[in-house]
């Protein structure tokens, strides 16, 4: 038992050097996402802690004071001799094996993670909802289409499009409100009758006049106004909207963003634009410091 | 008693494989040390939930495994073969009925076990850790049964995972970069399913069975606790006791000595 005591190798001096060595990884790790130079600076800092830190334990041994105590059998040079060796070899097949291990976990990691966190899989598909003489003047319409017709339902969306004449600049106005609440992403619903004879299918795409005086999700009882502003309900913005353009005398559904409030109504109203954030994230007020980073894939 | 020859030709050929393994892995007197240990002269049916529990996430694994014989996490056809092993496959619907009613069993039970930790004070010295492997096992249920909801590819399982992982975008700062993990994308697509039919099958349960290797070794360990109004305490004895903890913890069955009432 005594002789087993004496085996223990002492405990190493504290030393900062882990410390320079978990800011370099965590420098990496920022790199990885925000930029190539950090990742560069946090892969020497990473090497030169690391390397500070294995001489530290491998080079200078600390006093062996914590393993005096009880009369040595051996003499003290024995002993040091023969814990060196057997510390080395730990360290050797610590080290050694970390480093397989980082080299297989690393990239697993990576690649499990970061696809999400660098906007991969996220890119915005434009959706032609046919010739603008199908959109009366002033009165909202329910297009419903695939996103992906390849993926299928999954990929069903809903948008209601305003056409507001235009502009006083003499632009084509309309107002393109993303159908999914931004409590928590149900469908909002128009709250209105649906004029289903009016019914029709433009390229895949299902148009249904709605007199839509307000929207409302039946989850949670999100309310919005007619122009997507939160009325009543645990909604913290307004409808999110989609990007238009007008080609070829078709409207364009392009990229979708996040809006504040709207001021204002129609052709006249002016939208606070953000961002496209998630559902229940606060794009405006105090609560925006909250969320300080554009989801990946938004800004794009 | 002289045994007759024939009964101990018998009794040679019946505990040769036994002693055979025993000599070569020791694997006997392990099982003999999970398996036949003290315990208080007063538990009760309560003490059984934590092996209910386990034998639920059994139940759970068992059923999951031949589900995924059948099962195909593609958008295109998930819920068709969900479909498929209720209509069609035998025996199909009551294996999935198992694994269906068996997620709420096993969730019920983590807490009824739970609840019995807390009430019969077993979570104290020196079980805490047990008590924490214990929490992160209900989390981790609770992430299996997140998971699986999806799966069945329905609109219930669609709207609710949307609703689901929204909620995990509203919290501060990590929010969003969460949601976005759990879904692949900024809206829930084929990314998704795979993600969590993977999580499901693989992750979450590899970690609960890890865990609950860890959760059963510390019982064993540790051993069962006396319920609060027992008159006895049990486990096994500490192996080293200094002079001001002298009687904490005693033989079972030794009767309590003064200011060692736990």
């Amino acid at each position: 038992m005594s002789e087993r005591e004496q085996h223990t190798p002492p405990l190493p001096a504290p030393s900062l050097w882990p410390i320079g060595f978990a800011i370099g990884i965590a420098c990496v790790l920022v790199g990885l996402v925000v930029s190539t130079a950090a990742l560069v600076i946090g892969l020497v800092v990473t090497l030169v802690f690391g390397g500070l830190w294995v001489r530290d334990l491998a080079g200078k041994r600390p006093p062996a004071v914590a393993a005096a105590p009880k009369p040595a059998m051996a003499t003290e040079a024995d002993l040091n001799a023969t814990t060196d060796r057997a510390t080395f070899l730990s360290l050797a097949t610590v080290g050694v094996g970390g480093l397989i291990g980082a080299g297989v976990t690393l990239p697993a990691l990576g690649f499990g993670v970061l696809p999400s966190f660098v906007g991969d899989r996220v890119e915005t598909k434009e959706v032609d909802l046919g010739p603008i003489s199908n959109f009366p003047e002033g009165q909202y319409v329910i297009a419903t289409y695939l996103e992906d017709p390849d993926l299928g339902e999954v990929t069903r969306r809903t948008a209601f499009v305003r056409n507001n004449g235009r502009t006083e600049a003499g632009e084509p106005s309309f107002t393109t409100i993303f159908s999914r609440c931004v409590h928590l992403g149900c469908p909002v619903q128009p709250n209105g009758p649906i004029d289903e004879e009016a019914r029709q299918e433009v390229n895949g795409v299902e148009l249904r006049p709605v007199l839509a005086a307000s929207f409302g999700c039946p989850c949670h009882g999100g309310l919005y106004d007619s122009e997507g502003n939160r009325n009543a309900g645990p909604p913290v913005r307004s409808l999110d909207r989609y990007e238009f353009s007008i080609r070829n005398g078709n409207l364009i559904l392009g990229r979708l963003f996040s809006v504040g409030d709207v001021d204002g109504t129609g052709a006249k109203a002016r939208i606070s634009k953000y961002y496209r954030a998630y559902p229940g994230v606060h794009v405006d007020g105090i609560e925006k410091w909250l969320y300080p980073i554009p989801t990946p894939g938004s800004t794009s | 008693m002289a045994k007759s020859t024939r009964r101990q030709q018998l009794e040679a050929v019946a505990l040769y494989p036994v002693d055979w393994l025993e000599e070569r892995s020791g694997l006997v007197g392990y099982t003999k040390w999970f398996l036949f240990r003290k315990v208080p002269h007063d538990i009760s049916w309560a003490q059984t939930l934590g092996a209910a529990t386990l034998t639920a996430f059994i139940v759970q694994a068992v059923t999951g495994v031949v589900l995924a014989f059948y099962y195909k996490p593609d958008p295109a056809s998930a819920y068709a073969s969900v479909q498929n092993i209720t209509e069609e496959v035998t025996l199909g619907w009551l294996v999935r009925g198992m694994h269906k009613w068996g997620a709420s069993v096993f969730i019920i039970l983590m807490f009824f076990h739970m609840a019995r930790t807390f009430l019969f004070g077993a979570y104290k010295y020196p079980r805490e850790l047990n008590w924490i492997i214990g929490v992160l096992l209900l989390a981790l249920g609770m992430l299996e049964g997140f998971t699986g909801y999806l799966l069945p590819w329905d609109n219930t399982a669609y709207w609710a995972t949307v609703v689901g992982i929204n909620l995990n975008a509203t919290a501060p700062f990590a929010g969003p970069f969460l949601a976005q993990f759990l879904q692949g994308g900024l809206d829930i697509g084929p990314d998704t399913l795979a993600k969590f039919y993977a999580l499901h099958m693989l992750l979450i349960p590899g970690a609960i069975m890890a865990l609950i290797g860890l959760h059963l070794y510390l019982v064993v360990r540790l051993g069962v606790t006396s319920p609060p109004w027992s008159s006895s305490s049990a486990g096994r004895p500490r192996p080293e006791t200094d002079g001001s903890r002298q009687g904490l913890i005693r033989e079972p069955g030794t009767p309590a000595s003064d200011g060692g009432q736990e």
